[in-house]
């Protein structure tokens, strides 16, 4: 009888995806080092797990910041009424602080344009709800972040249209990348009113060049779009190249106070850089005073906690804390990167180069029976059934080529990755011992790199064209 | 050239109207009783603020619930992580149980139906999102509170029909009045898909009678449409009658597991009883699996702070303290809701006898210089401006009747409450002194109180239809006066 919304019955909320599947799986079987070591290794979570002691050990020394109290007076009434949408000043002064010192301060950011949300999530469905409407669509580069589909499409009305992107150039946004998006979207009927990034990416765990970005703020110059960069991973740059934020290319080209400058917006939050998924910190940065207006109010159905913003404003403004913070969180990522990275070669598995992020974009290709998104199910399922590693197959990012795995690293400990390491390699070779013509696959794999242009074929969860090289 | 969505530019988000306005004029001079005391008063604002000294102590005295820990032993890894919008479940729990505490544990919850959201805001808007899509409407009783313009049609499409109620009857939902909104809403081809109700209401400050309940859950029934109870204030409800849910109801009529029980939704927040708005922490309860599991995906848009519910389900879990609270509660909301009423009755001003929430609905009417939205908002002003009180006027609650205001009593010190009746008491008598017919008028009031019909001209901000009192057939007290274009008198009788 329809009763419900259509919201409700369809399953634009994509949680039918083999992201959130393997998810589940476990979750009825996880991993832990005294209880169930035969369990399932969490790697398709990205959270940043490797720096919480130094936010316990700075909560120890600051127990004002939690107990309500400023200067040994407390203000836990002021807090407890504190609804006002605009944000708690010292935390949005606090918090825009910390976004320029994680660009190297090359650029600085005004509290006036922030508008804080319930975590990230929160603020790019905001965003959405801002610039698009049913009829819209928004080009995306792909692989991307599964959870896109939900937070951009669902309740917004919204389409995405994949910016196709291939390993062919790591996986970099090209023009005509972008004008094949862009056209496509027009086949479809829809307007196009933007593109939104993630800068770093999620799930390749590169920063975007500076090239890359000249291209896409050319592009929506030229098509008078918008550009959202969500920069949720700004923080976890932990070798170079250095993190360039959009906002520092425009202020490079001396775009501030032009008709772009407007149209370009900053998604930002809390939950990679500090670990504090749980805390719902999220904001929206922009330059449009009508897009900041229109936010603040839709926040109100998204405000972060009085009791949060003030913990966090007062770890924030220690500014030898967050200093000393940033530096030890790069080298723990990237030394935990390193060790995946390392792991993974052990076991013939290569990855993306990759500067930033909790993950790494893993290349299985040569592991596939076939060149096809059956076989990346097939591997998948084996990976996490019998090998017991949950890791996000690139089908679930959008990918265009099968056999690449988002494998996260920032969530364990370092023998928790060891074993992980260890079970992948000997799965490994269990294929290569089954394989009976193993040698021929090797010169085969090798001529492949070089030579052959593969056919791509699509069949997934998802509807996707075929594309062209 | 519409680089933006129609949502960011259009003013569905209700934030013109007066409701805000006033509120933004109150922050421009706000009073304080050191720094401004000739300041505007904040009586638009429903806070509770008079028992936040009781959870100070609490807090002091259960530092690990503050500070992150359980049993002396740090969890701020575990909560920091903890984003998983199935909810905290020791939160859940506690505030299950609280939530039958509050209505005497007549009916029970169960945590597995809960959905938590950030704020009662957030619950609201999602269960929009769930039950209704474009072009869908809800119908809702007025007066209302002006937030659900926003709150329910802004990002949903959905639209509002009023229900619209008077004071003939108290302002009491009646079954003609519903059945005029469900055609309204076919007339202007919307498909309705529910009633929504406040209870206790916002802003009459009243709880629903049993029969109210009946007679809606009787209709959407028959309609086979949703009921959304939103029960925010239901541990605001300081005297007789007590409070009773829709819950309880359909309960007493052995209506659980019958296909009306699926369609009725209740929302709650932590914002009003106890006085914690700026935490953000809210609720669904659904008893349609369907609804709570959408609901609970897209709570990912607004979930509640890990630290937050933390806090709080340590709180909630201590019955003893909780038990404490609410008897404390009430006795001072109740408190202070007489010197509100008996300090308005000395400046000849009537309230509709309320037994909840944080506010009064006031009966301003004779002080208006025609029975017209016009001069309600004329008054108004004057009250913000020049008696330097912010008060919400009725139609910006969607009042059909002018003359009606809604004033908080929970969000100021006794002193202020005294200052601001004071303040009241002075422009009442201003105007009685400034009417030269005033025992004219005094007298012609006598007569129309008995034997005059008026003529209700309902011109606001928002579109209304025109009642014509021969369509509806309940027993109609004759009530009220149309007053001609001359200054209102002073009503002298208490």
């Amino acid at each position: 009888m329809g009763l419900l919304s259509r919201k409700v019955t369809c399953n634009s909320h994509g949680q039918d995806s083999s992201y959130f599947l393997g998810w589940q799986e476990y979750e009825k079987n996880p991993y832990d080092e005294v209880k169930n070591p035969k369990g399932i290794i969490q790697m398709g979570l990205a959270e940043n797990q490797l720096c919480f002691d130094l936010l316990e050990s700075w909560l120890a020394k600051n127990p004002d910041a939690v107990s309500f109290k400023r200067e040994e007076q407390s203000i836990f009434k002021e807090l407890a009424l504190f609804q006002d949408y605009h944000g708690l000043p010292a935390f949005k002064k606090a918090l825009v602080d910390f976004m320029a010192e994680i660009r190297g301060n090359k650029v600085s950011f005004d509290t006036d344009h922030l508008v804080l949300t319930a975590g990230a999530t929160s603020a790019n469905e905001t965003l959405m709800f801002c610039l698009a409407e049913k009829g819209d669509a928004i080009l995306l580069p792909t692989p991307y972040y599964p959870g896109f589909d939900r937070d951009l499409k669902w309740r917004t009305g919204a389409e995405i249209v994949p910016i196709q992107c291939s390993s062919s150039n790591g996986f970099q946004i090209t023009e005509s990348a972008l004008e094949a998006a862009y056209q496509e979207a027009q086949r479809k009927n829809l307007r196009v009113k933007g593109v939104l990034v993630t800068n770093p990416s999620n799930p390749l765990g590169t920063t975007m060049s500076r090239n890359e970005l000249d291209l896409l703020v050319n592009f929506v110059t030229d098509k008078e779009i918008h550009l959202i960069s969500d920069e949720i991973y700004s923080g976890t740059v932990f070798s170079s190249p250095a993190f360039v934020s959009i906002m520092e290319v425009l202020k490079d080209r001396k775009l501030e106070n032009t008709q772009v400058w407007e149209r370009v917006h900053v998604v930002y939050s809390l939950s990679k850089d500090l670990g504090l998924p749980g805390f719902r910190v999220g904001a929206i940065y922009s330059n449009d005073p009508i897009v900041v207006a229109a936010a603040t109010k839709m926040s109100s159905f998204g405000l972060v906690s009085s009791q949060t913003q003030y913990l966090l404003s007062a770890m924030l403004s220690d500014k030898k804390f967050t200093k000393e913070y940033i530096s030890k969180n790069h080298k723990r990522l990237q030394k935990r990167q390193n060790k995946l990275v390392s792991g993974l070669e052990k076991a013939g598995i290569s990855c993306l180069e990759s500067n930033a992020g909790l993950f790494c974009w893993v290349d299985m290709r040569h592991l596939l029976s076939s060149n096809t998104f059956e076989a990346e199910m097939e591997l998948w399922k084996r990976i996490v059934y019998d090998v017991k590693l949950n890791i996000s197959p690139g089908s679930s990012c959008h990918c265009t080529e099968p056999g690449w795995f988002r494998v996260c690293f920032a969530n364990m400990s370092e023998d928790t990755l060891k074993l992980a390491m260890q079970r992948l390699k000997s799965f490994v070779s269990s294929i290569t011992i089954d394989n009976q013509t193993h040698q021929d696959l090797k010169n085969m794999r090798k001529k492949n790199r070089t030579k052959w242009v593969f056919r791509l074929s699509f069949q997934s969860f998802h509807d996707r064209e075929q594309g062209e090289r | 050239m519409g680089l933006l969505s129609r949502r960011a530019t259009c003013n569905t988000h209700g934030q013109d109207s007066s409701y805000f306005q006033g509120w933004q004029e109150y922050k421009k001079n706000p009073y304080n009783e050191v720094n401004n005391p000739n300041g505007i008063i904040q009586m638009g604002l429903a806070e509770n603020q008079l028992c936040l000294d009781l959870l100070e102590p609490w807090l002091m005295k259960n530092p690990d619930a503050l500070g992150l820990k359980r049993d002396g032993i740090s969890i701020f890894k575990e909560l920091a992580l903890f984003q998983d919008y199935n909810g905290f479940p020791a939160f859940k729990r506690a505030l299950v149980d609280f939530m039958g505490e509050i209505r005497g544990n007549k009916v029970s919850f169960d945590p597995n139906h809960v959905v938590l959201t950030a704020g009662a805001t957030s619950a609201n808007e999602t269960l929009m999102f769930c039950l209704a899509d474009q072009g869908d409407a809800f119908l809702l009783p007025t007066p209302y509170y002006p937030g659900f313009d926003r709150d329910l049609r802004w990002r949903t499409g959905v639209e509002i029909v009023p229900i619209h109620c008077t004071s003939s009857n108290g302002f009491k939902v009646t079954l003609p009045a519903i059945e005029q909104a469900y055609r309204q809403a076919q007339k202007r081809k919307l498909r309705v898909k529910g009633v929504l109700i406040t209870n206790p209401s916002n802003p009459l400050g009243t709880t629903m009678a049993r029969d109210e309940l009946y007679l809606l859950i009787n209709f959407i029934e028959d309609k086979q449409i949703h009921l959304i109870s939103d029960e925010i204030y239901a541990g605001t409800v300081f005297t007789s009658p007590s409070f009773v849910s829709v819950m309880e109801v359909l309960k007493d009529r052995n209506l659980d597991q019958t296909q009306v029980w699926e369609r009725v939704h209740i929302v709650y927040s932590l914002s009003k009883d106890l006085g914690l708005p700026g935490f953000r922490v809210g609720a669904i309860y659904s008893n349609d699996p369907v609804v709570v599991s959408a609901a609970i995906k897209m709570s990912s848009f607004g979930l509640v702070s890990s630290q937050t519910q933390y806090l709080l389900s340590a709180m909630l879990f201590d019955k003893k303290f909780t038990k404490e609270y609410m008897s404390e509660n009430h006795k001072r909301l109740q408190k202070q809701q007489k010197d509100l009423v008996s300090g308005l009755e000395k400046a000849g001003i009537r309230c509709l006898d309320s037994n909840a929430g944080l506010f009064c609905w006031v009966d301003m009417r004779h002080l208006l210089k025609s029975n017209t939205f016009e001069a309600e908002m004329e008054l108004w002003q004057k009250i913000v401006y020049h008696v330097k009180i912010n008060i919400s006027p009725g139609s910006s609650c969607h009042c059909i009747e002018p003359g009606w205001f809604r004033v908080c009593f929970a969000n100021m010190l006794e002193s202020t409450l005294k200052l601001a009746i004071q303040r009241l008491k002075s422009f009442v008598s201003s105007i009685a002194m400034k009417s030269q017919s005033h025992q004219e008028l005094k007298s012609l009031r006598r007569k129309a109180r008995n034997n005059w019909v008026s003529r209700l001209s309902l011109q606001s901000f928002y579109d209304r239809e025109q009642d014509t009192t021969t369509e509806v057939s309940f027993s109609y007290r004759p009530h009220f006066m149309s007053l001609s274009n001359i200054a209102a008198t002073l009503d002298a009788a208490a």
